[in-house]
């Protein structure tokens, strides 16, 4: 190794990076300095737009058109890597600096196969030449990459591949010319939780083999101390706090970085308490009478029959079989939900967890009526929606209110804030029009959200604030369901909480009841009194969220816990 | 990370705490509302090419309108063709004559005002245009939106059928609906001979947008809320799937009226007793060599008035695309 040990690999030096637009600089990166030595990770944690991706970019010049450094040093072994020109720096990509891109779906080219992209790196960085070296280093990278039979892989294309796969490819590119530093960027946020596990722990067996220093892109702090010794949050451009790991978790000096110790659902270990909360409704852990309210309403997930009445949603038996067309006239039968049974008691949540494909979304939609159920019935308030008419659908709509996951999709860009919510209340004929004015400005309010937003539009709008005025359009009515369809899912962790925050207040406040569809099982610890875990399209594990955190029985949901990105972090001293 | 070694152990680094740490998510409302339709008006603004070309369609449609404003000259006062018998001057005396005062252009073959003609040429140009591409539009954003809102095989009925529109050239469509229909030539007519064919584009051009516009959460959020099918799609899904129609149809309104006028070079658009650009320019062939500008001048008014939609379509579309804002 040429460096000496004891001397950092990468120095960054009050590194400032601009982007230009039609008024002036705006600036992203505004002053950061730290140092990565070898073989060590070094995690950058931030919230979006907080630098952190661009700080990457600007290491290997590889910034977006509009972006160049406007200060500071980039010292890769002593070479300041601003300086370089075009050719310079394309020896030092990949041979030197890996990259793994954050986006595996799109980052490999769909038109050429595995084994022409892997050979190219492996060309471009100069590790063969020869056609047969070039490509028996192609296997062994895709072997090391964690991929069986890798020379029948080699002939394949990407759309073969699945999600996780294609991240092991791409980690073998980036890896395939044994660079000195790896930069992931959030190699894994597009990735179930168990996928996302089990290649970061084969990322950090390579890199720790190789003794290649890595830092790490990610906006989960959890995350982050798991898998670094070092972090350094971002904040706004600038550096807030850095340092040991575990130490920043457990003391967090700086406020932000309090803020968003305090705000990630993986370390926390509570379901929110509502200051609103009744009495009657308070599932405590701790406190006798909430305890025993709970497996009673445990024992009515399982006993449905009898006690219909008392729930506000109840699935029997519900399946959903998709068919999917193989040939021209040929279709097969895809079951996407199996025969999934729970109830939900009134005034509390249940969560629908799984991993993508299991089938939670599709449950959701065919309560909604938004899809046709194969078989089973599911009662809302004890109503067959199957079996409804229009009439009768248009009336339970009224009743039940879904958010949705995409904040930027959820309102329609042309309607102003105040037209959105009031939708609602004039498809169904709420009052007049005054009435329907006093009715925004009141849940705009629940929501925390100024009233002066009636008269904008949906693009001054954060992510977070435009899925509290979908919360609030759904509220409009006063409904006595939502349907949360990976309602926070997209927002980042301190907004997240404040949605949370927001909707158990709203339930205790209104007495809502709560399908709350996600993929992260953090969330539910924290909004949540049920959850049903589902996988294939089955529920596997249907019990109080307490009883399934702290003693799992199927070997599937001990798996989604583990993968908890910071869930085996010990805060307590 | 337990099979690493590290080799240090980093300063633990606090910032300075600023005033930067604002509250979670804080609500600005800013100076200015904002939707697409705002934001591309604020865009055209400052367009320069937008209001050249926007001054020369009001001036067009001003001249269509009231051509009497521009000449003195009735259209034919002079000519050959609608000789009065108790006139003493012969028109025909100042056949093919060069510009003399009042008649800036000079004269055709038969002794007409070319000025005069082209003046009271523009409301049939304009009017061919206007009304063949409402038809295109129209047709454009019923066929498009039933289609890629309702999918299935409604989806695969009209977009066939627009296959079928498609696959005929349409300036070789009109020409033979023209040539069937030549006893009925007039304006509405050969309107519809070029609209009838031209709309499969613009149809799918709304049809890919309304197919992009029905996958949001906001149209799922509003059939969730009982709004029936029309509706959502009145209220949600062609409000925002229209911007491009509007950039096309602006293209398609120059492109109808260079079709009027190659019908009726090619004989087979307007009957001559109807003054258009296209049937001077056809007038023109016999004469290019001895008198150019019978066929100059006609032919700038149509290239004029072309480019005018063009460049006012071109900056429709680049105040409307997003893709085109980003890259400045």
């Amino acid at each position: 190794m040429s460096t000496i040990p004891g001397t950092p690999l990468l120095e960054i030096k009050n590194l400032e990076v601009g982007f230009q637009t039609a008024d002036g600089i705006v600036p992203a990166v505004r002053g950061i300095s730290f140092d990565v030595f070898p073989g060590e990770t070094v995690a950058i944690v931030g919230e979006s737009g907080s630098g952190k991706s661009t700080t990457a970019h600007a290491i290997i010049n590889l910034l977006p058109g509009t972006g160049r450094v406007t200060g500071g040093q980039v010292l890769f072994e002593g070479r300041d890597l601003t300086t370089l020109k075009t050719a310079e720096i394309e020896s030092v990509r990949g041979r030197l600096i890996g990259l793994v891109p954050q986006d595996p779906m799109q980052s490999l080219n769909p038109v050429w196969n595995i084994g022409f992209q892997v050979e190219e790196a492996i060309r471009a960085n100069g590790v063969a030449t020869d056609r047969r070296e070039v490509k028996k280093r192609a296997i062994q990278v895709l072997k090391e990459a964690g991929l069986q039979d890798a020379d029948r892989r080699l002939r394949q294309y990407p759309h073969q591949f699945s999600g996780g796969m294609r991240q092991r490819v791409l980690i073998g590119i980036g890896l395939s010319a044994d660079p000195k530093l790896l930069i992931a960027d959030e190699p894994t946020s597009a990735l179930d939780v168990t996928v996302q596990r089990r290649i970061l722990d084969h990322l950090e067996t390579l890199t720790s083999q190789k003794n290649t220093a890595v830092i790490f892109i990610t906006h989960d702090l959890g995350l982050a101390a798991e898998r670094a010794e070092n972090i350094v949050v971002m904040h706004r451009g600038k550096i807030v706090e850095s340092g040991p790991a575990i130490q920043i978790l457990k003391d967090p000096k700086h406020p932000y970085t309090q803020r968003l110790v305090a705000a990630a659902p993986s370390l926390a270990s509570k379901r929110i308490q509502s200051a609103a909360r009744g009495e009657k409704l308070v599932p405590v852990v701790e406190g006798e009478d909430a305890v025993v309210d709970l497996t009673r309403a445990a024992e009515r997930v399982h006993a449905t029959t009898e006690d219909a009445s008392h729930s506000a949603i109840e699935f029997r038996d519900a399946t959903k079989v998709f068919k999917i067309r193989t040939g021209s006239f040929r279709s097969t039968d895809f079951t996407a939900v199996d025969k999934i049974s729970f109830s939900v008691p009134r005034g509390s949540t249940m969560a629908l967890v799984g991993e993508s494909g299991s089938g939670k979304s599709t449950a959701a939609k065919m309560m909604l009526g938004l899809e046709k159920l194969t078989s089973g019935t599911i009662l809302v308030e004890g109503e067959d929606v199957a079996k409804m008419n229009r009439a009768e659908l248009f009336a339970l709509r009224r009743r039940m209110q879904p958010v949705f996951q995409d904040p930027y999709g959820s309102l329609d860009p042309l309607h102003n804030i105040g037209n959105t919510i009031a939708e609602p209340l004039i498809i169904h004929k709420v009052g007049d029009s005054e009435a329907r004015k006093r009715r925004v400005l009141e849940v705009l309010e629940q929501v925390s959200l100024p009233p002066e937003l009636a008269t904008r539009y949906p693009n001054e709008l954060s992510g977070g604030q435009r899925q509290r005025v979908a919360i609030a359009r759904a509220i409009a009515l006063k409904p006595d369901i939502l349907v949360l369809d990976e309602a926070v899912s997209a927002l980042d962790v301190l907004v997240q909480a404040q949605v949370l925050n927001l909707l158990a207040d709203l339930q205790a406040e209104l007495g809502l009841t709560y399908l709350f569809i996600t993929h992260d099982l953090a969330v539910v610890r924290v909004i949540a009194d049920h959850v049903c875990v589902m996988e294939k399209g089955r529920i596997v594990e249907a019990s109080t969220v307490d009883e399934v955190f702290d003693n799992p029985r199927e070997e599937y949901t001990r798996e989604l816990l583990d993968a908890i990105p910071g869930a085996k972090i010990d805060l307590a001293h | 990370m337990s099979s690493k070694n590290p080799v240090r152990t980093a300063p633990h680094f606090v910032a300075e705490v600023d005033d930067s740490l604002g509250a979670v998510d804080a609500v600005k409302v800013s100076e200015k509302k904002s939707n697409l339709w705002l934001d591309a008006w604020r865009d055209l603004r400052k367009r320069p090419m937008f209001w050249i070309s926007s001054v020369m369609i009001v001036f067009i449609i001003i001249v269509a309108i009231f051509p009497g404003l521009f000449t003195a000259e009735p259209p034919n006062s002079s000519c050959y063709l609608s000789v009065d018998p108790d006139r003493a001057e012969n028109p025909l005396a100042s056949s093919n004559g060069a510009p003399v005062a009042g008649h800036p252009l000079g004269f055709t073959k038969q002794g007409c005002d070319i000025f005069s003609r082209i003046v009271h040429g523009t409301a049939t140009s304009l009017s061919v245009g206007l009304i063949a591409s409402a038809i295109v539009a129209f047709m454009g954003v019923v066929m498009g939106g039933l289609a890629g809102f309702f999918g299935g095989w409604i989806d695969s009925l009209l977009m066939r059928l627009g296959d079928i529109f498609f696959a005929i050239p349409y300036i070789l469509a009109a020409v033979v609906v023209m040539s069937v229909f030549s006893a009925y030539r007039s304006v509405p007519i050969i309107a519809l001979a070029i609209g009838a064919f031209a709309w499969p584009s613009t149809a799918r051009i709304l049809r890919s947008e309304v197919l992009r516009i029905k996958q949001s959460d906001f149209v799922m959020a509003s059939t969730a809320l009982g709004v029936s099918k029309l509706k959502t799609l009145a209220r949600h899904v062609l409000p925002n799937s229209i911007a491009p129609v509007i950039v096309v149809t602006t293209i398609s309104l120059a492109a109808s009226i260079t079709a009027e006028a190659t019908l009726s070079f090619l004989g087979v658009g307007l009957p001559s007793s109807i003054m258009s650009w296209g049937n001077d320019i056809s007038a023109a062939q016999t004469d290019l060599r001895t008198n150019p500008s019978t066929l100059i001048y006609p032919s700038i008014a149509l290239s004029v008035t072309v480019l005018a939609f063009i460049m006012l379509g071109e900056s429709l579309r680049e105040a409307l695309d997003p893709r085109a804002r980003a890259l400045r």
